[in-house]
């Protein structure tokens, strides 16, 4: 203890103090809050209607109601068909976490067979859009690349941005990046108009052209940075702050080395 | 003597005799520069100029300023096929098919914005140590005029690529020309060679991006460098420094390295920041058609306070003769800049009349000196910063999970509050440094030895600064506020009452100060 008390009016034991204080507050609250994960409970391989009826009544239907015909604080899913729910459940929107501005992308509480059954009882109510998949969605064969982009950029880049990275919206809600999500996925938020987003429906983008979108979407995601570093693809924004930070702050330090060695 | 310096020698005598250089050579060569770092703010700024011709010069070789409609069967796949315009596609072209091309254009752009960054932070400079004093108020206008036309030649650089980002930004722009009452929509028209977009815009603002406004620049910089070069540079207050001499180094050879050095490091840093990171990536914008827009459009960071202004602004409208005038883009984007480049030329001359200096100066002022002016200062960059950060409201909602609304009613609010308080809090803070400088000349260093007298009575103790360092502590003026009686001294009633209240009002706010110790305050520490 005397030994440490020797460097106390040493010039870096206050950085070093306060590296460490840093360092114990973070530790104790990442300890403090993290959560005991949930296991979720395995049901057997099933895609009845009653098997999904037995979710929705345990996991959905407090707010749904009973028979998913809606309350005041949750829509009818009647109609919505087997898309809305694959979308939702299976990006882990639904459950809701919470009821503030929007449901957020999170892991998914149910596994891919919870969320078919879940899908099979709503598509069971009424009709509704079916999940896409197969020979539907072979958009490696049946999109291009540069009419998806002008497509995107007339109808979704003003929410998601140019290059598909997320952007803002008002009080606080956000259209999500797309990086990363999986051609089903996005094929179904284009016919079910997923919260803020409007339903695409064939008349308004056909098939093919939402196929064409998915695979320029695609494309931007695997295309590489060919600038140098991307900054994010957000525009003007990171780029003025690197300027400013790294660029001006590397200058006008060689602008005092300079004026030092002169001395 | 050697045979090549016999040469050599020869040479410069065959030249001499027929220019007569040498006689200006000999004077100008020796002419002596005070040595600061935020002296070489300027030079940034000079240098990412000729970085710009130059990289401007390599672009143009290749660059198409037509909006003709083309059909792009460049290498770029994601856009194969895609009608654009041949600015558009010959940007294309110069980035991904000639050899160099995407690195001089990310030359171009980054030295475009470290250009406009090195220009507002040499004006901050000259402003807080008081360098636009007389005699340099015509270069102090000559600066902002650069400034102001810097925003104006980036703007049109960022247009002149006819991608989905430029179009979009022109859009804005024709908006704002368009609330100019009455002749708005004339000039518009004029501009746009009739509705937007048209086909006249591009190769119209690519004469003056490349043309007119670096001949202005030219022209503006020179006169800029031959007032410093005829006037003199300031220097920092010192032991040894006048308002009649100049403290420093020759120009050769200390400058001349030095400045030439300092050129090749700052295109050093350009080619640095080009060469790691992507700027203004046109490809993945798309070229541009009015029908589309991007979530996240700004401007380039000297353009984003005014677009954050826009936003701020609440919507109003009037309606009047069949006419519509709006205020929401009015104001903000026409007449706040209005009064802020305005008032930035004139207020050396507003100074001037505030502390009825006349006199000419050539030692710089220590920002603690003269709080008032400093606080202003602050002040003016706190507007500023505000709009410049709801310039960035979208992005700064998405990536700190924030609502757009919330950020901008704290910049409607902030930019309303925030400066003033920012005024009190650096007057303050100029004052209690001023505090600390007589406490450091009156009694000294605090040494951190702590000294047990016999009696028990424990003192700390204090080491006398240096006398040069007292010096520079205590060199400064210290006016007293202008007094401006209703009656003069020969009792002739002074005109102008009311102006001369204000005057009088803003030349006490303009000299509240510690005073600085004086001979007497020296004897009385003596004493004890």
């Amino acid at each position: 203890m005397k030994r440490l008390s020797h460097y106390r009016r040493h010039r870096f034991a206050g950085p070093v103090l306060l590296l460490f204080a840093l360092f114990m507050v973070g530790t104790t609250f990442s300890v403090a809050t993290a959560s005991t994960r949930q296991s979720s409970s395995v049901l057997s391989r099933s895609t009845s209607i009653a098997e999904g009826q037995q979710i929705f009544l345990k996991g959905c239907s407090s707010c749904h109601g009973l028979n998913a015909e809606g309350t005041k604080i949750a829509p009818s899913l009647i109609g919505v068909g087997a898309a809305s729910v694959d979308f939702q459940v299976g990006t882990g929107r639904m459950p809701m976490a919470d009821m503030s501005v929007q449901a957020m992308r999170k892991k998914p509480a149910y596994n891919a067979d919870q969320v078919a059954a879940l899908a099979a009882y709503v598509a069971s109510l009424a009709p509704g859009p079916a999940i896409p998949g197969g020979e539907i969605l072979n958009y490696e064969r049946d999109g291009s690349t540069a009419q998806g982009g002008e497509l995107f950029r007339t109808n979704c880049a003003m929410c998601h941005n140019f290059a598909a990275q997320g952007g803002a919206l008002s009080q606080g809600k956000s259209a999500p990046s797309l990086m990363g999500v999986t051609p089903t996925q996005i094929y179904e938020a284009m016919i079910t108009g997923p919260q803020s987003m409007p339903v695409f429906s064939d008349k308004i983008i056909t098939p093919a052209e939402k196929l064409s979108i998915i695979k320029w979407i695609k494309a931007a995601e695997t295309e590489p940075s060919l600038g140098g570093a991307s900054l994010g693809r957000v525009g003007p924004v990171t780029e003025g702050l690197l300027g400013w930070t790294l660029g001006l702050g590397l200058l006008i330090g060689v602008a005092v080395w300079l004026a030092t060695k002169a001395r | 003597m050697t045979a090549r310096e016999r040469a050599a020698g020869t040479v410069a005598n065959y030249v001499d005799e027929r220019t007569g250089a040498a006689k200006w050579l000999k004077k100008n060569l020796t002419k002596v520069f005070p040595d600061h770092w935020s002296f070489m703010l300027g030079e940034i700024a000079l240098y990412s100029f000729i970085i710009l011709l130059l990289s401007g010069t390599f672009l143009t070789f290749w660059f198409d300023p037509s909006q003709r409609e083309v059909l792009y069967q460049g290498d770029y796949q994601p856009l194969s096929g895609i009608k654009m315009s041949a600015a558009y596609a010959s940007t294309l072209h110069i980035s991904f098919d000639i050899r160099g091309g995407l690195l001089m254009r990310q030359i171009h752009h980054w030295a475009a914005l470290l250009f406009m960054a090195a220009i507002v932070v040499h004006l901050l400079r000259v402003f807080f140590t008081g360098a636009f004093r007389k005699p340099r108020e015509f270069n102090w206008i000559i600066g902002v005029g650069l400034l102001t036309l810097g925003i104006v030649e980036g703007f049109l650089g960022y247009s002149l690529p006819d991608d989905l980002l430029s179009g979009t930004g022109i859009r804005i722009a024709e908006a704002i020309i368009q609330a100019m009452p009455i002749v708005g929509s004339y000039i518009a028209f004029f501009a746009f060679d009739g509705l937007f977009p048209g086909e006249a815009f591009i190769p119209r603002i690519f004469t003056v991006h490349v043309l007119l406004l670096p001949g202005i620049f030219l022209a503006l910089i020179t006169a800029h460098l031959m007032l410093v070069w005829y006037q003199k540079h300031t220097q920092y207050p010192g032991p040894g420094r006048t308002e009649k001499n100049i403290v420093g180094y020759p120009l050769m050879p200390v400058y001349m390295a030095k400045a030439g050095g300092f050129f090749f490091i700052v295109f050093g840093v350009t080619a640095f920041l080009s060469a790691v990171a992507s700027i203004n990536p046109i490809w993945l914008y798309g070229p541009y058609t009015p029908a589309q827009v991007s979530a996240g459009s700004q401007p380039d960071w000297y353009m984003g306070w005014l677009d954050g202004l826009v936003r701020m602004f609440p919507p109003i409208e009037t309606h009047a003769f069949g006419h519509t005038l709006s205020w929401n883009i009015l104001i903000p984007g026409v007449i706040i800049p209005g009064i802020l480049f305005t008032g930035m030329a004139l207020y050396p001359f507003i100074e001037s009349w505030i502390t009825g200096d006349k006199r000419e100066h050539h030692l710089l002022d220590r920002p603690r000196n003269v709080p008032n002016r400093t606080a202003l200062g602050v002040m003016a960059l706190t507007f500023t910063t505000v709009a410049l950060l709801n310039g960035g409201n979208d992005i700064i909602a998405i990536q700190f999970n924030l609502s757009i609304n919330q950020i901008m009613w704290f910049s409607r609010i902030g930019i309303l509050v925030l400066p003033p308080i920012a005024f009190v809090i650096t007057k303050r803070i100029c004052l209690s440094l001023q505090r600390a400088d007589r406490d450091l000349v009156l009694h000294g260093r605090e040494t951190g030895r702590l000294l047990r007298l016999p009696h028990g009575e424990f003192v700390e103790v204090h080491e006398p600064i240096s006398p040069e360092r007292a010096w520079t502590l205590t060199q400064h003026e210290q006016p007293n506020p202008l007094v401006l009686n209703p009656v003069d001294d020969h009792g002739v009633r002074r005109p102008g009452t009311l102006l001369n209240k204000l005057r009088a009002r803003m030349s006490r706010a303009a000299t509240e100060q510690v005073a600085k110790p004086n001979g007497e305050d020296l004897k009385e520490i003596e004493h004890h």
